[in-house]
């Protein structure tokens, strides 16, 4: 048993603390190449990741960079820096402790360069950003240690992907570098260890105790939740004496617009006035950290937020945690409760309010799968093209580079080890030449091949420009909203949902009701209202899915006899359903056809989640328009598609052919706009479009133009380009979500239920309540369009003055 | 030509859903900020190595008007090629296929900021032309009337039923239009731009581009004073 060193055993020893079986792990396995730890929150994780540092520098207290840690929460970092400062000055240690964030000023950065710290605290996009200066080399030379935290959450996004190739960057300048993870509970350790580490060299994974189950529970409530919507406004009652109960609750919901809601009901039924925040990422920073800084000082009673807050530091006194809205995926729930430990050895404790009648289903599927700790998620696949586009450009930034070495290089990446040398080539060269059809840039190629064989960048002002663009987090188009005649931000809307206001209009943001002034420099000018239905502003913030093995799990407990497990009015409700139509299967694929007050509907249980829901209903009425069947318009949910129009469905079987739905997306869907957004958001991470060039179009500058031309011109002139190729493959996840549909027809291999009923059944009553509605007609924004000029130009009156 | 048809200082003219100008008794038509060779500019000048077809895509859309209405004279408004350079970097087909086109018309290029010098293309090189009642310039002068530019790339929002919708659009008074740009890779400024309300009467309409085009009152922010 390898001993921690005296002092810190001392320090721990005059706290009166155990060193946790998990901690004293890792110091015995601090010599291994990589090593993963997974522990609950409050576990003493963080510093299990640093007790190995401390224990190295204690031994050997040389200058230079020895750790570099690295988090998804610029918070955390400074956080972290707090935290760790406290042992470090407590046992004694020389120990320089810095943090490193796109919020650490210009001279500080570069200091950190010419004299780094023992321990860096950093986020992925500030080492890319290090890694892109010619110095790189020397001043991560001696580093021993990187300790990735959060690991879990990283290894779900591209930041993740662009962090792992950085990492086989870093594994040249420093062979000697050993890997740490930290990670909250995952369904399977194993990928996140092969994510972690250096391909193929094994990962070591620990895991810490997990500590007793979670108490986790519906929420009773006095009323059923109402057939539709999102917004859990049923469940008030029951909360507000929730918050009451308890210390420290933190309310999670699933959409900031919800959030918004959600937060201006509770004040209402507020009688107590207990001081309860708000918390989600489009409010204004500012306004953030001070609900966090007051939750901290235990100041809070409850926060009413979103993802917002499922990492980050230890909350301290939460001891409720609170669901409304189906949480669609095992795993985050599991995370989310976790919140709540705020002792180790206690019990979280959590509560879910189903927000709608399905979602009670789902809010019990949940609860099952949680008590059975049977996590979902869905294996991220290879590493993106876009990601490696944007890291051989970071390499060209640091200096001139050999192709074959990189790709070497690239290969240790664990999410990249399948990545062909071709594919290589295909994003060199895109970085090179622009990688089009046409070469029309062989005299202003971007990298270009010295004699010696060594790529370089053709202009070397061209770095500065690359080291602007670096990051996969997706910009999105939001404008600021504040209050006119004041300089600071309320926090930000989505630009089109800004552009849909007109004067007098009010809206909710950081829980005030507001009401739109007008625009002025592209900031969103309200004023205070005492208006009582505001809008909802909409907001970018990610829609999720229900995860497939969850969406499994539901249809697994509908073919159950009974459902003692569900509420009265839920299982009469499924039972209703099981008599006049039947209950979707698991491997088989329910269609109901009926008219409903003058129109044909036909519903589609396919169970694939939001995202590949709204897809399948945008190739579903293709098909439909194809067949003569005249659609009108469909609405999404996470299990059903439904879709009305004028003449009835006599055959589904022929709307499910695997070959004729993909090849909607590669013809027709293509030009849809969630194609585009897709598109974007690649072109951004690779390079195509500067990420600057993104905030001079939202100014309005003439000279630059939407991303959306890009990808028609490519469409049109270079549909196999790399770009191109990119796109599709991102298509089959995120926005347009095609695997899921694949999924869907793989588990239902044509088995097709087409039920043909009078009138409209139980289970897709409530789909007629959803929002989000789509017209299928193409021409509709041009009739839209002509509506709404004409309308103008009849009340301005001038619509007279034609032809004056 | 579809589009929507107004008077000018007496000049009946039509402003074109594909963003060109047709002016039917001269059988003249005009088309602002072409900004031909922008990709190879940008790449030229160390940015983004941009997909290079525009200047193809924006000859195939001029051909496509030009046949659609027969028009005898050609003026480009302006800004046509995205800097003096550029418009020696056009490919060997490119320029071939802008004297097929430009055979047998009258062909004007007019002066632009990103192009002020002459450019070794046939036609005739102006810093604007007259041709009563109209004047033809890149940028409009707040005193002029019967005038055509464009420079600003105007563009208008409208929010139909709640869908944001944003095009290129001709801005229209009863001294002036300002056109839309006509080029691939080009962007927009907001119609309520101070320096658009400025230029603009209070009375002006937009004309939105796209499929169709469609007038109305134009978008305002405040003018300068």
């Amino acid at each position: 048993m390898t001993a921690l060193p005296r002092p810190i055993a001392d320090w721990f020893a005059r706290n009166g603390w155990q060193v946790h079986a998990h901690q004293q792990a890792m110091v015995e396995r601090a010599q291994d190449p990589a090593l993963l730890l997974i522990a609950p929150t409050g576990g003493g994780k963080t510093l299990a990741g640093f007790l190995p540092s401390l224990a190295e520098l204690h031994e050997d207290g040389r200058a230079g960079l020895h750790t570099l840690y690295i988090s998804p929460l610029k918070a955390l970092a400074a956080d972290i820096k707090r935290n760790l400062r406290r042992p470090v000055e407590e046992i004694g240690l020389d120990i320089r402790i810095e943090d490193r964030t796109g919020d650490t000023s210009q001279s500080q950065r570069k200091r950190q360069r010419a004299d780094p710290p023992h321990i860096l605290l950093t986020t992925p996009e500030s080492l890319a950003l290090l890694l892109s200066y010619e110095d790189a080399p020397r001043m991560f030379a001696g580093l021993s240690r990187v300790v990735v935290d959060e690991i879990h959450a990283l290894a779900e996004s591209k930041r993740g992907d662009q962090l792992m190739l950085a990492l086989a960057q870093l594994q040249t300048l420093a062979p000697q570098m050993r890997r740490v993870g930290l990670s909250a509970t995952v369904e399977d350790p194993q990928a996140i260890g092969d994510f972690l580490a250096c391909h193929p060299q094994p990962c070591k994974i620990l895991l810490a105790d997990p500590g007793p189950d979670p108490d986790i529970a519906m929420l009773k409530t006095d009323q059923p939740p109402p057939w539709s919507g999102g917004g859990g406004a049923y469940a008030i009652g029951a909360v507000m004496e929730e918050v009451k109960k308890h210390k420290t609750t933190l309310i999670f919901h699933n959409t900031r617009a919800q959030a918004e809601i959600f937060f201006h009901n509770l004040w209402l039924a507020n009688s107590e006035n207990l001081p309860i925040g708000i918390h989600h990422g489009s409010l204004d920073r500012q306004q953030r950290q001070k609900v966090e800084a007051a939750m901290v000082a235990g100041q809070l009673r409850a926060i009413v937020c979103t993802g917002s807050l499922d990492l980050g530091i230890d909350w301290g006194d939460v001891d409720l945690v609170i669901q409304v809205g189906a949480p669609k995926n095992v795993k985050r729930l599991v995370q989310r409760i976790g919140r709540a430990n705020h002792q180790y050895n206690a019990p979280s404790k959590a509560l879910l309010v189903p927000a709608n009648r399905f979602e009670v289903v789902e809010c019990v599927a949940a609860l099952e799968a949680a008590r059975e700790r049977d996590l979902d998620g869905d294996p991220r696949g290879r590493g993106p093209r876009d990601v490696l586009c944007q890291h051989i450009l970071i390499h060209a930034a640091a200096g001139p580079f050999d192709a074959g070495a990189l790709f070497q290089e690239t290969q240790c990446a664990g999410n990249f080890r399948d990545l062909t040398r071709a594919e290589f080539d295909d994003c060199l060269e895109f970085c090179a030449t622009g990688g089009y059809a046409l070469r029309a840039y062989d005299r202003w190629q971007r990298l270009q091949r010295r004699a010696d064989g060594l790529w370089q960048l053709r202009d070397p002002r061209a770095a500065q420009r690359i080291r602007m663009n670096i990051g996969t987090i997706q910009d999105s188009d939001t404008m600021k909203v504040r209050f006119r005649g004041h300089a600071k931000a309320l926090g930000e809307v989505e630009e089109s949902f800004a552009a849909s206001l007109s004067e007098g209009d009010t809206f909710l943001i950081g829980g005030q009701i507001v009401r739109y002034e007008g625009l002025r420099e592209m900031t969103v000018e309200v004023s205070k209202s005492a208006s009582r239905k505001p809008r909802v502003a909409t907001f970018t913030g990610t829609k999720f899915s229900t995860s497939t093995q969850l969406s499994q799990r539901i249809l697994r407990m509908f073919q159950k006899d009974h459902w003692p497990e569900l509420p009265g009015h839920t299982a009469e409700w499924l039972g209703l359903q099981r008599r006049v139509s039947r209950l979707p299967e698991p491997g088989r694929l329910l269609v109901e056809s009926f008219p409903h007050e003058g129109r044909q509907h036909v519903c589609v249980y396919g169970f694939a989640g939001r995202n590949a829901m709204q897809t399948l209903g945008l190739l579903l009425t293709r098909q439909m328009e194809n067949l003569c069947l005249d659609p009108l318009g469909f609405v999404a949910t996470d299990y059903a598609v439904l879709i009305w129009g004028l003449e009835p469905l006599l055959d589904a079987k022929p709307l499910f052919h695997a070959a004729d739905l993909r090849e909607g997306l590669e013809t027709w869907l293509a030009g849809n706009a969630v194609m585009k957004r897709t598109f974007r958001a690649s072109a951004v991470i690779a390079g195509l479009i500067e990420r600057n060039t993104a905030g001079a179009r939202k100014s309005g500058r003439q000279a630059t133009f939407s991303s959306d031309i890009l990808y028609d011109t490519l469409l049109k002139y270079d549909p196999e380009h790399l770009m191109m190729q990119i796109t599709r493959e991102e298509a089959l996840r995120g926005l347009v979500d095609f695997g899921r549909i694949e999924e869907m027809l793989a588990r239902t291999k044509g088995r097709i239920d087409h039920v043909t009923l009078d009138r409209v059944t139980p289970l897709a009553a409530p789909l007629f309540l959803e929002m989000g509605r789509v017209p299928v007609n193409g021409a509709a924004e041009e009739r839209l369009l002509q509506e709404e000029t004409e309308r103008l130009m009849t009340v301005s009156g001038i619509g007279d003055l034609k032809g004056a | 030509m579809n589009g929507y048809a107004f008077t000018l200082a007496g000049a009946e003219l039509v402003a074109c859903a594909s963003g060109a100008l047709w002016w039917a008794d001269r059988r003249l038509l005009c088309f602002s900020d072409l900004h031909l060779g922008k990709a190879e500019r940008m790449a030229r000048r160390g940015g983004a190595m941009l997909p290079p077809y525009e200047t193809q895509d924006t000859l195939e859309r001029i051909e496509a008007d030009i046949r659609a209405c027969n028009a005898t004279t050609i003026v480009c408004l302006g800004d046509s090629f995205d800097d003096l350079a550029a418009a020696d970097s056009l490919s060997e087909a490119e320029r071939l296929w802008l004297t097929r086109l430009q055979a047998g018309r009258r062909w004007v290029w007019i002066e632009g900021n990103h192009d002020p010098g002459p450019i070794d293309f046939g036609g005739t090189h102006l810093a604007e032309l007259h041709s009563p009642p109209l004047a033809f310039r890149h940028i409009a002068r707040t005193s002029a009337s019967g005038e055509v530019s464009g420079h600003y790339h105007p563009k208008a929002r409208l929010s139909a039923r709640g869908r944001g919708v944003s095009r290129p659009c001709f801005l229209i008074d009863g001294d002036r239009v300002i056109m839309p740009a006509y080029g691939t890779y080009t962007g927009g400024l907001r119609s309520d731009a101070p320096v658009l309300s400025t230029l603009m009467r209070r009375e002006a309409l937009a004309v939105l581009t796209g499929t169709k085009a469609h007038a109305m009152p134009m978008p305002r922010g405040e003018a300068l004073e």
